[in-house]
């Protein structure tokens, strides 16, 4: 069996070594950081008290009982539809980011990439900066080697439990189940969703980083479908840069080009954006012996946690964290030159960029026809969702009526109903009902096993109680084959009132 | 179309030697961990088979080294569940039904269980919904032919009525009058219990057939006619009917008789049952 280099399916991975950087970008991008981290591991630690017989624990997920904490929202099963109108939301929510700036999720806030940051951050820390880490990698196995490597790997293995840890801390009363941990008393589902989290975070954030995003990660096809010539992202402008070169052999690169309208052999092509070709009119200035901007420092490439070189432009691999603009506008300042060689822009104003005219403003990419739309889709949505919590009922209550059978002949020839009412208490202590049938005169409503027309229904339960309905003999109801009623639900404390309609058999002689 | 096999010239890679229209199957080797995961699924199926019931012969099958099998799970997954209500069916077998009924810990746990009871061994006479049929009695109302009181209900449960397993069963027997009276008289009598019941009737025939129902029917049906639950007597008056309240059918009923036969319960149901069934009857609408 032969191989030849074609034959082979099979890339390895290139590993990436980058290099650390300063600028807006980075700043910007630590605060995310450690925003969305502290928000990740403190939010299960914050109290919010809800009386005696519910968790006092602000965002809870609570499988075993059903139930959704999130500060003063209570959501119920049945209520589900408020989660899925946030997943719509957060759905409606990616297109307008990214219709206006690219793919920012993954720059910014992708768990993947706030993880990988966080990761490589310790690995510079244990091990230094670029160029040390390409000499511990190419240098042999040694003592030095193993301790940088293990003591990497234990800090990274200290952050995966801590992930995968926190996770579960929102299924669960998080001091208890801590101590439950701690003192290894916690339910198998908890070690092994530690577990389980602990790896993943482990190999995604300190092994496979830029693969997940290449190749497990859907977003990047998606996303890149959502944008659109318009949209603001990462990219290089390549009429300013080229022809690329440093020193002497800048001049002579630039000497070599040749008339215009012909690109530098060392260029590589620019893949065109959806729905825009790929201009290769050169700028203006790009005269015979006028260099470009791009010095060929390589610094784009060196900090590129993905290892793509962006002056190829836009490609899948680019997850737009902006760090090579800021790493670029440091050689820019260095050189004297402006800085935003390197730079969001949107391919509409490549045009105007190349006549020599300034893009026009960020307002004008970000708020366009299509953004308006989504904004205003989102907050439809977001507003509906608000609307729907607050005329949310106080009080849930649910009648069936029993029909097997449809109606009971009591002695004194009177015809009788029996209703299952499921009344909600989502309070943190028992409250009294009291039901009445309201509609029609003459009917009757009386409780199974209660003495008066109230019943109290325990904190944070569902009461199911069994109500009968007597419309005496002879009377219109106990006549007619069906009768509407309307059940009058009143919660006597607080005065809260629902009603509930349903339906009453009779013989039907009528 | 199978020639010996030959090396693709691009991939460099062997072919089968299948060549359709030449298309070419190269012979790509399965990837490692493939391989050893079909290796390793092998390996683990020749465990299985010697740890867990797996070759079928001609008694029965291979036991499997550790004993395992699916009906003793089940028996286990069974006393389990038994000795976790252990407790609640020792409460619900030991305790007094007026205890039970009222806001007892083993209340909620009887009902639901009764009303399993009540599916499994009740429903093919009293109905699903316990609403009775011609015959048999409809346990949601308010009329009981033998009295609807827990006591009352759980002494029918246990011993039946008019059973012969069970001397202790609820008796009574109503003659056949067709062969005591004449049609007449049984015509006069029938007008006097619809009229009893408040139904439309022939005013001088159930005049006449007051007499006859003093003589014969208020032994047991009282001279009201609102019958006596010591014996099994049915209300007259009420618009309750077991087997109907119109005139042809009272009229069968005393000229022929009836003679509803419920089993005794008490050889088949545990004591937790008996109390849980009887608990579930007395709360579906009726129980006094």
């Amino acid at each position: 069996m032969s191989e030849t280099p074609t034959g082979s399916l099979y890339a390895p991975r290139e590993p990436i070594f980058p290099r650390r950087v300063a600028g807006k970008f980075r700043t910007l991008k630590w605060w995310i950081m450690g925003v969305t981290l502290a928000i990740y591991y403190v939010m299960p630690w914050i109290r919010w008290d809800r009386g005696p017989s519910l968790p006092d624990q602000a965002v809870l997920v609570d499988l075993a009982h059903r139930r959704f904490y999130f500060f003063w929202i209570q959501i119920w099963p049945h209520e589900f539809y408020f989660v899925a109108g946030l997943l719509i939301m957060a759905g409606i929510g990616l297109f307008i980011f990214t219709s206006a700036l690219g793919r920012v999720w993954c720059g910014y806030t992708c768990p993947q990439t706030v993880w990988t940051d966080l990761f490589i951050l310790v690995e510079r820390w244990i091990e230094g900066d670029r160029n040390a880490r390409v000499r511990l990698w190419n240098a042999p196995w040694s003592a030095r080697k193993l301790r940088l490597r293990v003591t990497k790997w234990i800090i990274w293995l200290l952050i995966a439990l801590a992930t995968g840890g926190a996770w579960i801390f929102y299924f669960a009363d998080a001091p208890t189940l801590l101590r439950d941990l701690v003192t290894f008393q916690a339910p198998l589902v908890a070690w092994s969703t530690v577990l389980i989290l602990t790896a993943t975070t482990f190999v995604f954030g300190g092994f496979m980083r830029e693969q997940v995003c290449i190749y497990m990660c859907p977003w990047p096809r998606i996303q890149a479908a959502m944008m659109d010539p318009d949209t603001l992202t990462v990219a290089y402008r390549d009429w300013r840069g080229e022809p690329r070169g440093k020193g002497m052999r800048r001049r002579a690169i630039a000497a070599e080009v040749p008339a215009a309208g012909e690109t530098t052999g060392r260029r590589s092509p620019v893949i065109p954006m959806p729905g825009k070709a790929a201009t290769a009119t050169p700028a203006p200035a790009l005269a015979k012996d006028v260099p470009g901007d791009c010095i060929d420092c390589n610094a784009c490439v060196n900090v590129c946690p993905m290892g793509i070189d962006i002056r190829d432009g836009q490609q899948m691999a680019c997850i737009t964290c902006a760090l090579c603009i800021d790493a670029c506008d440091d050689v820019m300042a260095k050189i004297g030159k402006p800085r935003g060689l390197i730079d969001y822009l949107a391919l509409s104003d490549e045009p105007a960029e190349r006549a020599g005219q300034p893009p026009r403003p960020l307002r004008q990419h970000v708020f366009r026809l299509r953004t308006m739309i989504y904004t205003a889709l989102w907050a439809l949505i977001g507003l509906g969702l608000l609307w729907a919590l607050l005329v949310r009922p106080a009080i849930d209550v649910t009648v069936s009526p029993i029909r097997n059978p449809q109606y009971v002949t009591l002695s004194d020839g009177s015809i009788r109903n029996a209703y299952d009412i499921r009344l909600l208490n989502k309070q943190g202590e028992q409250r009294p009902f009291r039901i009445a049938v309201e509609g029609v005169p003459g009917l009757i409503a009386s409780i199974e096993g209660a003495d008066g027309d109230t019943v109290s229904v325990p904190a944070d339960t569902t009461g199911l109680h069994r109500v009968y309905v007597t419309a005496p003999a002879g009377s219109a109801p106990a006549n007619a084959h069906t009768t509407d009623i309307l059940f009058s639900i009143d919660e006597m404390v607080s005065g809260e009132h629902a009603d509930a309609d349903s339906v009453f058999n009779g013989k039907g002689t009528q | 179309m199978s020639d010996k096999n030959k090396q693709d010239p691009i991939t460099g890679v062997d072919t089968t030697g299948h060549d359709w229209d030449g298309i070419k199957e190269l012979n790509n080797p399965l990837p490692r961990w493939w391989l050893w995961t079909l290796y390793g699924t092998i390996v683990w199926a020749i465990g299985y088979c010697i740890a867990y019931p797996a070759w079928p012969l001609i008694e029965g099958a291979t036991a499997g080294v550790l004993g395992y099998s699916t009906r003793a799970e089940v028996a286990a997954d069974i006393a389990a569940v038994d000795a976790r209500n252990a407790e609640v069916n020792q409460r619900l077998a030991s305790a007094d039904l007026a205890t039970l009924a009222v806001d007892d810990p083993a209340h909620q746990f009887g009902v639901a269980g009764g009303a399993a009871v009540f599916r499994a061994n009740c429903s093919q006479c009293h109905g699903a919904g316990a609403a009775g049929a011609k015959g048999y009695p409809n346990l949601l109302d308010d009329d009981w032919l033998w009295g609807g009181t827990l006591d009352d209900v759980e002494y029918t449960v246990r011993h039946g009525i008019r059973n012969d397993a069970d001397p202790d069963a609820r008796f009574s027997q109503m003659p056949a009058f067709g062969e005591l009276l004449s049609r007449e008289e049984i015509a006069d009598t029938t007008e006097h219990v619809l009229a009893l019941s408040g139904q439309d009737h022939d005013a001088a025939m159930a005049g006449r057939g007051q007499q006859v129902f003093a003589d014969n029917c208020a032994v047991c049906h009282a001279d009201d006619g609102t019958g006596d639950p010591a014996q099994g007597a049915p209300d007259l008056t009420d618009a309750i009917w077991l087997y109907g309240g119109a005139r042809e059918v009272v009229a069968e009923t005393i000229e022929k008789a009836r003679f509803g036969v419920m089993p005794a319960w008490g050889p088949r149901l545990t004591e937790a049952e008996i109390k849980a069934v009887t608990l579930y009857v007395h709360q579906l609408g009726g129980g006094e």
